[in-house]
């Protein structure tokens, strides 16, 4: 009970900084309304081409725009001092992570759930479906999930922002490609039993991801 | 202890040498010419030889990983770190030797095949995570950094596999017998003596490149000991 309540603490305390400053989602939309631009642009995104690609168009615009939110969230941890804060504060590590991790979550939904509609009626692709949904949820879990833990990394590092994206992408692989097939066969009018398989292994891949960044976040933070 | 140490050193670099010109030796002399794809399939051998050892390379990182996790020892870093290196190479030529074998069987030098993926994938891993040590600068922090990241990085190495092999698949499954390649036990045994090689070649350099950070740690000890004790101060 303690524990889920000083997680919701983590959580409200990070909405309550976006809230004033804003900084974190304008970003993320305003990136991915130009990633959304450039991809029409580049691939001429009109009708079936449109359709074929969509799948992968809207997860390049959420994994590129996460690795935005993501790397803001921990290097403002970090510059405010905030980070030291948690952790001189009785409470255990895994539950500042899950905090970190439930806030990032929030934000990354709130930009997807302007990018899903503004995606629908400028590609004319159907992607307000219940299973697109569902699909959206559980990619954006494990993104988060291994992006919070990662990022925490990178702000230590020389680099910062540039060094996530680096760490990100390659171990996002999986996760990325069953959200890229499970969101295509939705688009073409699949059920969601025909892309069962994807479903499982976003999900397996979610379940891991957390234990392990549960399990080794606490060794990334100590001094 | 020390001259033992010295002897087994030397004793590993010869059987190594070995092993490797045996293996070479049954490539080319011992193994058949394989009917469908001629000569080229022998660059096989070393192709399943090389990405063994890469897979296994960043399996002893992930351990040392968690070594270094629970015991906080250098030496358990400087395996893990020494074990990405090799690794590296044996990945590296894994794609060389997967696209030289596509050219002329598949008529590409590059195909979105699985394992060759994987292994591009793995490449890609492990680069970033060489460029992560290097924009750490407090040693102890690279290690703890970078053995939660070897940790991380492995874990998603079998679920990358799976999403890879299920999006598409041509590689010849050989070990399963699934067709593509007539393979027959000649080729089974230069196939396990190749393995055996290039695992012992693994561990000749992986041996060397731990003694070589080894030197480079007691040389930076012997430095600050002659900088505290003799520049810039007197002689104590």
């Amino acid at each position: 009970m303690r524990f889920i309540r000083t997680v919701w603490a983590i959580v409200v305390k990070d909405m309550a900084a976006e809230f004033h400053t804003r900084e974190m989602i304008s970003a993320m939309l305003v990136f991915s309304v130009l990633a959304l631009l450039i991809f029409s642009f580049a691939l001429d995104l009109r009708g079936a081409v449109a359709q074929a690609a969509a799948p992968g168009v809207l997860w390049a615009t959420v994994a590129f725009a996460g690795t935005l939110g993501l790397s803001r969230s921990l290097t403002r941890e970090q510059q405010t001092g905030c980070i030291d804060g948690l952790l001189l504060a009785p409470v255990d590590r895994s539950a500042i992570f899950l905090g970190k991790a439930l806030g990032n979550l929030a934000f990354m939904a709130v930009v997807e759930a302007i990018l899903l509609p503004l995606f629908s009626a400028l590609f004319d692709v159907p992607l307000l479906r219940p299973g697109v949904l569902l699909v959206t949820a559980l990619g954006t879990v494990g993104y988060a999930a291994v992006g919070t833990l990662l990022a925490t990394i990178a702000v230590n590092t020389r680099a910062r922002e540039v060094m996530l994206p680096i760490l990100l992408l390659p171990l996002a692989i999986p996760s990325l490609i069953a959200a890229v097939q499970a969101t295509g066969g939705l688009v073409e009018g699949g059920t969601l039993a025909e892309v069962g398989g994807w479903m499982r292994l976003l999900v397996v891949y979610d379940l891991v991801i957390v234990a392990v960044s549960v399990l080794t976040f606490g060794y990334l933070v100590e001094e | 202890m020390n001259k033992d140490r010295e002897l087994f050193g030397l004793l590993l670099i010869i059987l190594s040498t070995v092993a490797v010109l045996a293996a070479l030796g049954m490539v080319f002399l011992y193994a058949p010419r394989e009917t469908t794809m001629g000569d080229v399939q022998r660059i096989f051998y070393f192709h399943v030889a090389s990405a063994w050892v890469g897979f296994f390379a960043f399996f002893v990182t992930f351990l040392s990983g968690i070594g270094y996790l629970a015991r906080a020892e250098r030496r358990w870093d400087i395996l893990a770190l020494s074990s990405v290196e090799v690794g590296l190479a044996f990945i590296t030529m894994t794609v060389i030797t997967g696209s030289l074998w596509a050219r002329p069987v598949w008529g590409t030098y590059w195909t979105w095949e699985p394992r060759l993926t994987i292994s591009a994938v793995q490449l890609l891993i492990y680069v970033a995570y060489g460029m992560l040590r290097s924009a750490l600068e407090n040693p102890e922090k690279k290690a703890r950094l970078s053995a939660v990241y070897g940790i991380v990085a492995f874990v998603t190495v079998p679920l990358s596999w799976f999403a890879i092999r299920w999006w598409r698949t041509i590689h010849p499954d050989i070990l399963t017998g699934g067709g593509g390649m007539a393979f027959t036990p000649r080729m089974g045994y230069t196939l396990l003596v190749s393995l055996a090689a290039f695992t012992l070649l693994y561990v000749t350099i992986l041996r060397q490149r731990i003694r070589l950070e080894r030197s480079a740690d007691a040389l930076a000890r012997l430095r600050a000991h002659l900088e505290t004790n003799y520049i810039g101060g007197s002689h104590v």
